[in-house]
């Protein structure tokens, strides 16, 4: 059985999950003969709709239900219970460990990462971080992602089970052919007094993560060592709110202090799959690469056509992006007043 | 007082072009140079400022070949007291050998370590495990995406991104955290940071376990995507264009 644990938010399983079961639905067919079940842990939609009461968790669980049996997912397990209120790792791993499976996967996120990793951990057993493709099944081979998406690496995976992450963007989320119906299995996993000393204690809300906003965006404005200093944002910023966009940046940004670093995009950053990235004086480093080439268009403004961001993108402008800024969102504010 | 180790990798510095070695099982750096990962930077930030809040001492460590000795000097230079290396070759360590082999070390210490800092993955093979598999391995609590930390009494209290705002933790001391990148401002060596670093012995071990590997078959690359750019124009006057563009890709219907 190939087991996925599925992150939870407000809309439901979380994009970058609904890709891993994609990818759980092709693993399985490749191997023939293993199921593809899901777990979840702790509240649905990761506190959000726990605070909205039982009604809020209640409309999430019908999301998720349609979602996962859109996935062809064959059972769903919620795991749940007063110990699991708060994310811990080692309560997750726990969680995971009370439904034996020959195959264990998570989305490549900070929380998949490190749950999985305890799972690994556990079992003595190897991990195989941000996965995209498979190459083999016989034995298992595996292509992830090194360097930062630069390069990838066929890893044979042994073991039991055979634990892997599946990197983000690396797959489209696609419907099965033939829709499931699960069913709910709902426990309560025994969890130790050391499962809980690593849980979360409280969450800080009162600083805005954009994260979440740049990820799941449909368009991305981003922001390179072109804009010039900390102050040369405001182009930027009227652009992003003209597009109804969010705003990203390059590492170059964030290491100078110009921009706070929920907003870097790249390797050490977040990873984006926008329909549109309008990437703004950024040269486009490999690492850079790494968080936006999931995009689905690229348009770079800058003033060296031949940087990476150029020549790699679908449509460029050369020019000092506070030239060229200021009039496309001049230029779209007169398109929406006039109706266009 | 809280005495930290630092665990840190030496990994290419890639800024162009990627070359693969002949047999395709490594990265050809022979005509790059090496860095730190990024996250290590931070954990040594992280652990420095620790220390220095509670008169505690750092010390560094890498499992690699010789020339990590290059990584630990910079650590060294930056605040870190003393640099410990496993002399090994790092490619035929896996993620669950290099967290052994450090556990295995930090068993023989002498030094009783309060904090094992790692950086939350390395730049190079990404693995997003050693810092969970060395906690494990000691028994001690880990945590990961680790920005800030504070040592209060014998627990640390410490900070990372979490879905819904900045997930808090406290956990008691020993403990293990992987720390990424966005917390700490990693600061540039001083002079005489750097002339410490320069008169410092490094501790020279060897590992005290057999590696497994890690699995690798190969590398690859990406293929090359010939270059399709449409430029659109110089300055202002390709803005029209683009408008055109924008609009009949649908993102300006909201």
């Amino acid at each position: 059985m190939i087991l996925v644990l599925v992150e939870t938010g407000s809309d439901g399983a979380t994009p970058t999950s609904l890709e891993t079961l994609t990818f759980a639905r092709e693993l399985a067919g490749r191997l023939g003969g293993e199921t593809v079940e899901a777990l979840i842990i702790g509240p649905l939609g990761a506190g959000e709709a726990s605070a909205g009461g039982p009604e809020a968790q209640e409309r999430v669980k019908e999301k998720l239900s349609a979602q996962l049996a859109e996935q062809g997912v064959d059972s769903i397990h919620h795991a749940a219970g007063e110990r699991l209120e708060r994310y811990g790792a080692s309560g997750w791993a726990t969680a995971l460990g009370a439904v034996p499976a020959a195959y264990v996967l998570a989305a490549g996120t900070p929380r998949g990462s490190e749950v999985l990793a305890h799972v690994a951990a556990r079992a003595g057993a190897m991990m195989a971080a941000n996965v995209v493709g498979i190459v083999d099944t016989e034995p298992l081979v595996l292509s992830r992602q090194v360097m930062g998406g630069g390069v990838f690496e066929h890893m044979r995976l042994d073991g039991a089970p055979r634990v892997l992450t599946v990197a983000g963007h690396a797959v489209d989320p696609v419907a099965a052919d033939d829709a499931s119906a699960p069913v709910w299995h709902e426990f309560e996993p025994e969890l130790s007094d050391a499962d809980l000393v690593t849980a979360v204690v409280r969450v800080e809300t009162g600083a805005p993560d954009a994260t979440s906003t740049l990820t799941g965006a449909r368009v991305v404005v981003g922001a390179g060592r072109g804009v010039g200093s900390a102050d040369g944002f405001d182009d930027l910023l009227q652009l992003r709110d003209q597009l109804g966009a969010a705003l990203g940046a390059s590492r170059v940004v964030t290491s100078l202090g110009w921009r706070p670093h929920h907003e870097q995009i790249g390797q050490t950053g977040s990873r984006i799959s926008p329909e549109v990235y309008l990437a703004c004086g950024i040269s486009g480093a490999v690492q850079h690469w790494a968080g936006c080439q999931s995009a689905k268009m690229i348009v770079a403004i800058n003033t060296d056509p031949d940087a990476p961001m150029v020549t790699q993108a679908d449509y460029a402008i050369i020019g000092d992006l506070h030239q060229v800024v200021p009039a496309l969102t001049a230029a779209l504010r007169r398109r929406e007043s006039s109706g266009g | 007082m809280v005495n930290l180790l630092v665990c840190i990798k030496r990994v290419p510095e890639i800024a162009g072009e990627i070359l693969l070695s002949q047999d395709g099982h490594s990265i050809d750096a022979r005509h790059v140079g090496h860095t730190l990962s990024e996250h290590d930077e931070c954990a040594i930030e992280l652990a420095v400022g620790l220390a220095g809040d509670t008169g505690g001492e750092v010390r560094v460590l890498s499992l690699g070949t010789a020339e990590a000795a290059e990584q630990l000097r910079y650590a060294v230079a930056l605040g870190a007291g003393a640099a410990t290396l496993i002399t090994a070759d790092p490619e035929s360590y896996g993620p669950a050998d290099v967290a052994a082999a450090i556990a295995a070390e930090v068993r023989a210490s002498p030094a009783a370590y309060d904090l094992i800092l790692v950086g939350n993955d390395a730049a190079d093979t990404g693995d997003f495990q050693v810092g969970v598999r060395l906690g494990f391995a000691l028994g001690r609590p880990v945590l990961t995406g680790i920005n800030t930390a504070e040592i209060h009494g014998s627990s640390v209290l410490a900070r990372g991104a979490g879905p819904q705002g900045t997930d808090v933790f406290e956990v008691p001391l020993p403990a293990v955290m992987a720390v990424q990148e966005g917390g700490v401002e990693p600061r540039y060596p001083s002079i005489r940071g750097r002339l410490k670093a320069k008169r410092l012995s490094i501790d020279r071990k060897d590992p005290l376990i057999e590696p497994i590997g890690s699995g690798r078959v190969k590398l690859t690359l990406p293929p090359t995507k010939p270059s399709t750019v449409q430029i659109l124009g110089e300055g202002p006057d390709a803005v029209p264009a683009l408008v055109e563009i924008l609009a009949s890709s649908g993102v300006l219907n909201r």
